[in-house]
């Protein structure tokens, strides 16, 4: 369970304060579906780093399955990141000079696990994603749509309990855009929670919970109806 | 996770090979330039017969003119002692071995087809070779019977034999030495004491002499010695018997001490002697009579001097400014992957994952610039040992063998590069892992 309760995270230069997020309180429930959407500038990414513990807040309390994450050390969070949260960019963020195997190998290094496992996990996630004969190639030599499946294996390789997706249609077609979100679907009725940040208003309903923000502040809960059966997906309401 | 850093660090090497290449040359550059400084520094400074150094003992005795010392800079006495007074010291038998001796010149001919040639000859008691261990190739030195009355028996270094007899054993031989028939007892091995402590007239880095006859020859031949010989008083001094017996002094004399004991019944006889010459008019400055060991009289007599060490400090200078350079391009090569930094610290990596990784692809480099810059050490040490061969005409011996580029040299290489490359590295790699990942997250 992710939770949030009244967080403030302001970035500061000389002259002004800026709130990113203000008082920002969310729960969400292990197994859901959340999708966090809201204009640009509203927080959205901020939040989502700060849940990813890529960034300190200054104000309120953060807990990730049960741990306050406030005072814990670089080594503490980093371990947490690398064992409870898988991150999707919408940039797909692959290190370029690894081929798709080792791209999906990074976290997984630094869990220490032992190769064997290692080569399990990797192929068991390019399976779920339909890249695994696709392990040796390098990311330029796939398509945006391959490439951010590459970054979702890598997000789920190390079986993580939320994956934390920033708008990660942006840069694809509506073909690839829809295979991507159907993955997530997949991937969240597996147990992962799934936190999504987008602008795509469509892309929001397929999620079982919308978070508008504004100004830093979540401005709406909207409860959606449940996903078409055709998704196979399960619904939970707000 | 070692030897996975190593694969990230040679991917990024093949990643930017301009800059990479800039920053294994910069290393390179500086390591070179310090190992070729220090290596000639390490050779100057060293203490060519470290292991019996407290055994040896250069004997002076100030007689020098009682108005000034015999340096305007410094109150030591002369470092080398006139003919009557070694004479008169030489019959002490507290030494297990004792030499005085001077540098001449003979011309060497009556071998064959060889053309006569100058030769530097040095004339000397017998104990010599064995005191200060001189190797032999062929042969030995001679007995100390030889010394007086003078036998003609000489001995030749490698080189000079190689030039008379083509290097073959010439043990037996004659030759002409200044007209007198010589006959060869011993060609020494290869023998290239740097510095050469056991005389230091005209410089520290001269090469030793290719000839060495009795001590005796020095008065039946009236042969002066081819340095300096410094006189003070207002002697009038018209023939070899008038030198010898004035106060110049041009005599190195050395004695062999084995233990405190010795040493200081060696060291009351001088004073014994230096009393009894007092109280007959000589000696007139303040008893000043000294056994310096060979550490303490290559100090004295300043072997190094104040510009080989500026040169050593100017060396490492030059490796800072290459340092901070490669701190620079390090720092530049470090943030423009910040990105795959931000990347990997959102995937699990800590700062100290981050540090670790960059600071091994900093070893990694430092590596191979260590090597790169042994080669072009060991490139500039030959360069320079071709020089000076060639402007001392292939005498060997001399300033180019300082310049031998010795395991010791491999060694400081190795831990002056790994050393001051990581030390470099450490800041381009602590700020790569204190990046705000987000930053470059949001940026990419």
């Amino acid at each position: 369970m992710l939770k949030m309760h009244e967080v403030s995270k302001i970035y500061r230069t000389d002259l002004i304060e800026t709130y990113a997020l203000r008082n920002f309180s969310l729960e969400v429930k292990a197994g859901e579906f959340v999708a966090v959407t809201g204009p640009s500038g509203s927080g959205k990414t901020t939040f989502l780093n700060v849940a990813g513990l890529l960034e300190n807040f200054e104000a309120g309390a953060y807990e990730l399955d049960g741990t306050d994450v406030r005072n814990l050390s670089d080594d503490e969070r980093s371990k947490l990141r690398n064992e409870r949260i898988g991150f999707i960019f919408q940039g797909f963020n692959l290190i370029p000079d690894l081929n798709v195997y080792d791209n999906v190998d990074v976290p997984l290094r630094y869990r220490r696990l032992s190769a064997a496992e290692r080569r399990e996990r990797i192929g068991s996630a390019l399976d779920l994603v339909g890249l695994a004969a696709r392990a040796r190639h390098m990311p330029a030599q796939l398509s945006g749509g391959q490439q951010q499946r590459v970054a979702i294996a890598r997000a789920i390789a190390g079986d993580p309990a939320f994956v934390l997706a920033d708008e990660p249609t942006g840069n694809l077609d509506s073909l690839m855009a829809r295979q991507v979100i159907e993955l997530l679907e997949q991937i969240n009725e597996m147990g992962a929670t799934i936190i999504l940040v987008t602008h795509d208003a469509e892309l929001a309903l397929r999620a079982h919970r919308n978070v508008h923000l504004i100004d830093g502040q979540i401005s709406d809960f909207r409860a959606y109806e449940p996903r078409p059966a055709a998704t196979g997906g399960s619904a939970a309401l707000a | 996770m070692f030897g996975y850093y190593l694969r990230l660090a040679l991917r990024s090497f093949r990643r930017n090979p301009g800059i990479t290449s800039l920053m294994v040359l910069a290393i390179a550059l500086g390591i070179a330039v310090c190992i070729m400084t220090l290596t000639v520094y390490h050779a100057m400074s060293g203490n060519p017969i470290w292991w019996k150094s407290d055994q040896l003992y250069a004997v002076t005795m100030d007689n020098w003119d009682p108005k000034q010392p015999y340096r305007e800079e410094s109150t030591l006495p002369p470092p080398e002692m006139t003919y009557k007074d070694t004479q008169a010291l030489f019959r002490s038998d507290i030494p297990q071995r004792k030499v005085m001796m001077y540098s001449s010149a003979g011309v060497v001919s009556g071998v064959g087809n060889v053309p006569p040639a100058h030769v530097s000859t040095r004339v000397t008691t017998a104990d010599f070779f064995t005191m200060f261990e001189v190797p032999f190739l062929y042969g030995n030195g001679w007995s100390a019977r030889a010394d007086e009355p003078a036998q003609p028996v000489i001995v030749l270094s490698r080189e000079e034999n190689e030039k008379l007899f083509g290097g073959g054993n010439s043990v037996g031989r004659t030759l002409r030495w200044n007209d007198h028939e010589f006959r060869v007892v011993g060609v020494l091995g290869d023998w290239f004491p740097m510095p050469r402590y056991y005389d230091l007239n005209g410089g520290a880095f001269r090469p030793s002499e290719s000839a060495f006859i009795p001590y005796g020859w020095g008065r039946e031949l009236e042969l002066l010695n081819d340095e300096e010989s410094d006189c003070w008083g207002p002697e009038k001094i018209d023939s070899f018997q008038d030198f010898i017996g004035s106060d110049c002094v041009w005599i190195q004399m050395w004695v062999e001490l084995p233990d405190r004991s010795s040493r200081a019944r060696m060291q009351s006889f001088l004073d014994g002697y230096w009393a009894t010459q007092h109280r007959a008019g000589r000696f007139p400055r303040p008893r000043d009579n000294r056994l310096t060991n060979v550490a303490d009289w290559l100090r004295d007599n300043k072997v190094v001097d104040n510009d080989n060490r500026m040169l050593v400090v100017l060396a490492f200078a030059f490796l800072a400014v290459c340092l901070i350079n490669t701190v620079g391009l390090l720092l530049a090569k470090f943030l423009n992957g910040a990105t795959i930094t931000g990347v990997r610290r959102a995937l699990g990596a800590s700062r100290r994952h981050i540090f670790m990784q960059h600071l091994v692809e900093v070893g990694a480099l430092s590596v191979v610039g260590a090597a790169l810059g042994l080669v072009l050490a060991a490139a500039g040490l030959a360069a320079v040992h071709h020089l000076y061969a060639a402007a001392h005409q292939l005498r060997r011996g001399g300033y180019q063998e300082l310049t031998h580029f010795d395991s010791i040299g491999v060694l400081w290489a190795l831990v002056l590069a790994l050393t001051a490359t990581l030390a470099a590295g450490l800041y381009p790699a602590w700020r790569v892992g204190r990046l705000p990942p987000a930053l470059y997250l949001k940026s990419q």
